[in-house]
């Protein structure tokens, strides 16, 4: 079963939320967590991992052999990114705009354009101490498009030994979660492509709810069953309740404002080492997916 | 003119709430001089803050996306070959475009023999203009799932600048989106200093550190603003040991202040709603601390 946690709005308690799910569901199944957020990948410093393998993540952009070029500008001319232009009798290759299609490469009437890797993030791979299988994709800085580290990260296999934990020794079926970046365009879609549920972590406030919408937005284009957690439940008064019962979303967890849980999440402490009040409410929202999601 | 972009790495910090809070002190020193845009097309928020009215909306068209003819396509699977985004999925035997996964590239057109595939223009969103006590906003809508909220942006703050440019105006505040990608680097560029927000968290620390790479990468100068400062005192020394280490100055700190998540529910700029709110009058200090990067004596025009 593969369970994305997304919000729309950043910082409403997503990595939070996705790594108390991990943990306790790491106390009965094979869990392995995938951190979605590549621009800003957050799940590690909660779950403190021992990376143990990992990978450049590499996107193929288009190299042209000026001996053979005769700057006919038929690349150009195809590329629907802008990221060829001929200037002065050579073809400029803008590695920014392009997105790899291939394209200029068999179009080009001398076969003048190859293609090279670039290398535009990394993906790491370990265990964590309860044995979670953990993986995050990083954007490498001053690259525009993390979709190439996000789909790498997606075909990441799993690892499949440990040092303390044997995966095959536990009883209950595999799950992976996915940590989910903020917003609600092309990052957010590529997390949801493939999963089986989704929950959605959000704020009583006028961002929370217009940001939920956007994802919801989606969600309910991809057909997927959805589950929403109120995080922060006191803050504001945004009516986030009826908005749920009009789109047919069932509320699952409502977390309260709480300064104590604020400030030990700020430290770096887990939900689950701050309040293990909340245990049971997320082994309940574990159980339900189980039941309404796979039918186990 | 000058040009504020902010900005945080870590969603959630409160970006919207301080370029809100900025933007009334702005009314207030120089009205009528500062334009404000919201930069975070995929969750655009800041209107929520300002009282927006009037709004001017226009489609924003970009990219495109591949469509098949169903009278003309023969099924040979040519256009799946040829697509690197697994866009093309047969359904019932025929092949059909996943609108979401396809990019617009076209090379599924270069390899179809029968001609059935075609480019549509998209439109991926709206860019629009608010009226607000605070200035004009130029803001825009991202239809959900659509990419291209770099060029989304881009858009949106070219809008800006041709209206700040035409009137005059003394700066442009951005509203920036989170992480470290494309539409953060489509805020970022021109930019004439960018305001990291963050909050003493680790999470915070840690993206505060890529967003700071990234404002580098692009050579605008950068100053840090912790909000939530009290929360974890430890956490705001390390992130101010952090911007030392790297030549960026801490200029504010926030306290903790539910005065913040009250002006948001009623819809206003918190230093307007609670001027006397302790972090009230941490964003107006900031407001004046912030003139002497711009090259401004506070309070001139």
């Amino acid at each position: 079963m593969r369970v994305v946690v997304a919000s729309g709005k950043g910082g409403t308690g997503k990595t939070t939320l996705a790594t108390a799910l991990a943990q306790v569901a790491a106390e009965t199944q094979a869990v392995r967590v995938l951190d979605c957020d590549v621009e800003a990948p957050n799940a590690a410093l909660f779950l403190h991992p021992q990376w143990s393998s990992g990978a450049e993540v590499t996107r193929p952009v288009p190299r042209v052999d000026a001996e053979r070029c005769t700057a006919c500008g038929r690349c150009a001319e195809v590329c629907r990114f802008n990221a060829l232009a001929v200037v002065g009798g050579a073809v400029l290759v803008f590695d920014d705009l392009c997105h790899g299609c291939g394209r200029c490469t068999w179009i080009c009437p001398e076969q003048a354009i190859h293609e090279e890797p670039l290398t535009v993030g990394r993906i790491e791979a370990g265990w964590t101490p309860e044995g979670i299988d953990l993986a995050q994709g990083l954007l490498r800085i001053g690259q525009p498009m993390g979709l190439p580290v996000l789909r790498a990260l997606k075909h990441w296999p799993p690892t499949t030994e440990s040092a303390s934990v044997s995966v095959s020794a536990r009883p209950s079926p595999w799950i992976e979660i996915r940590d989910a970046p903020p917003g609600a365009s092309c990052p957010v879609v590529e997390t949801l492509r493939g999963a089986d549920a989704v929950i959605l972590v959000t704020e009583p406030t006028a961002f929370g709810l217009h940001d939920l919408r956007q994802v919801v937005g989606i969600v309910q284009e991809l057909g997927l069953p959805a589950w929403v957690v109120i995080n922060r439940d006191g803050i504001g008064q945004a009516p986030i309740d009826a908005y749920c019962a009009e789109q047919g979303l069932p509320i699952a967890l409502r977390l309260p404002l709480e300064r104590r849980l604020a400030e030990a999440l700020a430290r770096g402490q887990s939900l689950l080492a701050a309040a293990p009040e909340y245990r049971p409410a997320i082994r309940h929202l574990l159980e339900r997916l189980r039941c309404e999601v796979s039918g186990a | 003119m000058k040009e504020i972009v902010i900005l945080s790495g870590k969603g959630g910090t409160g970006k919207t709430s301080v370029t809100a809070a900025l933007a009334h002190q702005a009314a207030l020193a120089q009205p009528g001089r500062w334009l404000l845009a919201d930069a975070d097309v995929d969750a655009a928020n800041l209107a929520l803050l300002l009282e927006a009215r009037a709004t001017v909306a226009e489609p924003f068209v970009s990219g495109a996306v591949a469509v098949i003819d169903r009278d003309t396509c023969s099924d040979c699977g040519a256009c799946e070959a040829a697509c690197r985004y697994e866009a093309l999925a047969q359904i019932d035997g025929r092949w059909q475009v996943d609108p979401i996964a396809c990019e617009g590239c076209g090379a599924c057109l270069d390899r179809c023999p029968s001609e059935a595939l075609s480019l549509v223009p998209q439109t991926v969103g709206t860019c629009r203009r608010s009226e607000t006590p605070y200035g004009p906003l130029h803001h825009a809508h991202l239809n959900p799932g659509q990419e291209n909220s770099g060029k989304l942006v881009t858009a949106v703050k070219r809008r800006a600048r041709a209206q700040a440019e035409a009137e005059g105006c003394a700066g442009l505040l951005v509203d920036g989106p989170p992480g470290i990608g494309c539409p953060v680097i489509a805020a970022v560029s021109g930019a004439s200093l960018a305001l990291l927000v963050t909050e003493p968290t680790v999470s915070g620390r840690e993206d505060l550190e890529r967003a700071l790479a990234t404002v580098r990468h692009f050579r605008v100068p950068a100053r840090i603003c912790i909000n939530k400062a009290d929360l974890y005192p430890e956490g705001t020394r390390a992130i101010e040991e952090l911007g030392a280490a790297l030549g960026v100055a801490t200029i504010a700190r926030l306290p903790f202040d539910l005065s913040l998540a009250e002006a948001l529910a009623a819809g206003r700029p918190v230093t307007a709603h609670r001027p006397e709110a302790p972090v009230s009058r941490a964003l107006a200090a900031l407001w004046t601390t912030l003139q002497a990067p711009l090259g401004h004596t506070a309070g001139s025009a």
